[in-house]
């Protein structure tokens, strides 16, 4: 079995991040991502908030520029996923569906994904009308009818930008307020002729067969279902952690992210955890990346403590 | 690297092959297609002379995403013998594409 002063789990900016402060202090590092480098930015459009890009940044660019900063260091970066961690400080073993691998520390990096809606037929149509990414799939829609569901900052953002390819948007949320911010707000809005917003109201039912033809939306003050012809529909609920993988006894809160102390320790000596897989209110590139390097450093502390 | 496949060179390459085929229809703007394309080439070269690997690009190449639907990307769809034999869409994970190969393309 290959042997590790630290496995980082997952290559979003947090993991790249620890990945990159912990090979620069010395150590060994194994950085198992079961895609690409990149995490959730590589589902971004464009960053205008991280420092040092005051232009912005598409989301692809800044996830290739994170993935470079790991070359020319200790840092092994399989395409895996995790299945699970067994074993305790100074000898986990972290296993793979195909290998296993010896560590001292584990950072658990997994970051979170979109939430589904949970509505029957939500994965057969998925790719044939229901979308979780609106700068991949928006174009398939040029000049056609959409629906988005969601209230956050996120379904906004993509509503916004889905303004400019497609014909016209209902944007579907089941409260009677957005939770996103104003300016999204008042820009979506502006454009009551294309733009059809539809508060304190639920999606029911996806219709088609092969393709995503409709959905039913009922008012949940009225209690009133209508029928809505839509070609495409983009589900922004939300995200869930990804913590399938974890061992039993890690502290997590009550939506299932990880709970650690402010130098990133969870309450399993040798785990640490860090990005948007924490148990916090600030889910940014930023904070991730901020994490990672807080992270890190607490590893690193600790693993001088194992050897001393 | 996987082969770029057209939609002028599709029937030949695709649907007139010997070997099965997995075709990645992506774009360079897509996150998620950035995240699948160096699999893909590494499969390519893993499952040379057993499976051809390609890939399409999207936007340079309209008709065929049109002809099959594609509504999402990056979606890998799998012929043989010239018929669809199986579509996913979304980044999956190299685990899951192996399994795609030597289950349905291989078996």
């Amino acid at each position: 079995m290959k042997s590790y002063d630290a496995v980082v789990i997952g290559g979003g900016p947090a993991g790249v991040t620890a990945a990159m402060y912990l090979a620069r202090s010395g150590c060994s590092v194994l950085l198992p991502e079961r895609l690409t480098s990149g995490g959730q930015l590589l589902q971004t459009e464009a960053l205008e908030n991280y420092p040092g890009f005051p232009k912005g940044i598409k989301g692809y660019e800044l996830a290739d520029l994170f993935t470079e900063h790991l070359e020319g260091l200790t840092v092994d970066r399989p395409a895996i996923m995790v299945e699970s961690i067994s074993g305790s400080a100074g000898q986990f073993a972290v296993h793979t569906a195909e290998e296993d691998y010896l560590c001292k520390v584990v950072l658990v990096c997994s970051g979170a994904k979109h939430r589904q809606l949970g509505l029957e037929g939500e994965d057969r149509l998925r790719g044939r009308g229901v979308s979780y990414c609106a700068l991949c799939d928006g174009n398939f829609f040029r000049n056609q009818t959409v629906a988005v569901v969601g209230g956050g900052n996120a379904a906004m953002e993509e509503s916004l930008y889905l303004t400019k390819i497609v014909s016209k948007l209902h944007l579907i949320h089941r409260r009677d307020s957005f939770r996103g911010l104003k300016v999204y707000q008042d820009r979506l809005e502006s454009m009551p002729d294309k733009v059809d917003l539809l508060r304190s109201s639920i999606i029911t039912q996806l219709h088609g067969e092969d393709h995503l033809t409709g959905l039913t939306v009922k008012n949940l003050q009225t209690g009133q279902e209508k029928q809505l012809a839509v070609d495409g529909l983009f589900i922004y609920v939300g995200f869930a952690p990804v913590t399938n993988f974890l061992p039993q006894g890690i502290e997590l809160d009550a939506q299932g992210f990880i709970v650690t102390d402010t130098e990133m320790r969870t309450n399993i000596p040798g785990i640490f955890a860090a990005g948007d897989i924490r148990s916090k209110l600030c889910r940014q590139v930023i904070t991730a990346a901020g994490d990672g390097a807080t992270a890190a450093q607490a590893a690193f502390v600790f693993l001088e403590q194992l050897h001393a | 690297m996987a082969e770029q496949v057209t939609d002028a060179t599709f029937e030949s390459v695709v649907l007139k092959s010997d070997l099965p085929v997995l075709l990645d229809f992506w774009a360079p703007w897509c996150g998620p297609c950035r995240a699948v394309g160096p699999i893909i080439d590494e499969l390519s070269t893993e499952y040379a002379g057993k499976v051809r690997i390609v890939k399409m690009n999207v936007d340079e190449n309209p008709a065929t995403p049109t002809k099959f639907g594609i509504r999402a990307i990056p979606t890998l769809v799998l012929f043989k013998n010239g018929e669809t034999i199986e579509q996913i869409t979304g980044a999956v994970t190299k685990a899951a594409m192996k399994d795609l190969l030597d289950n349905k393309a291989l078996a």
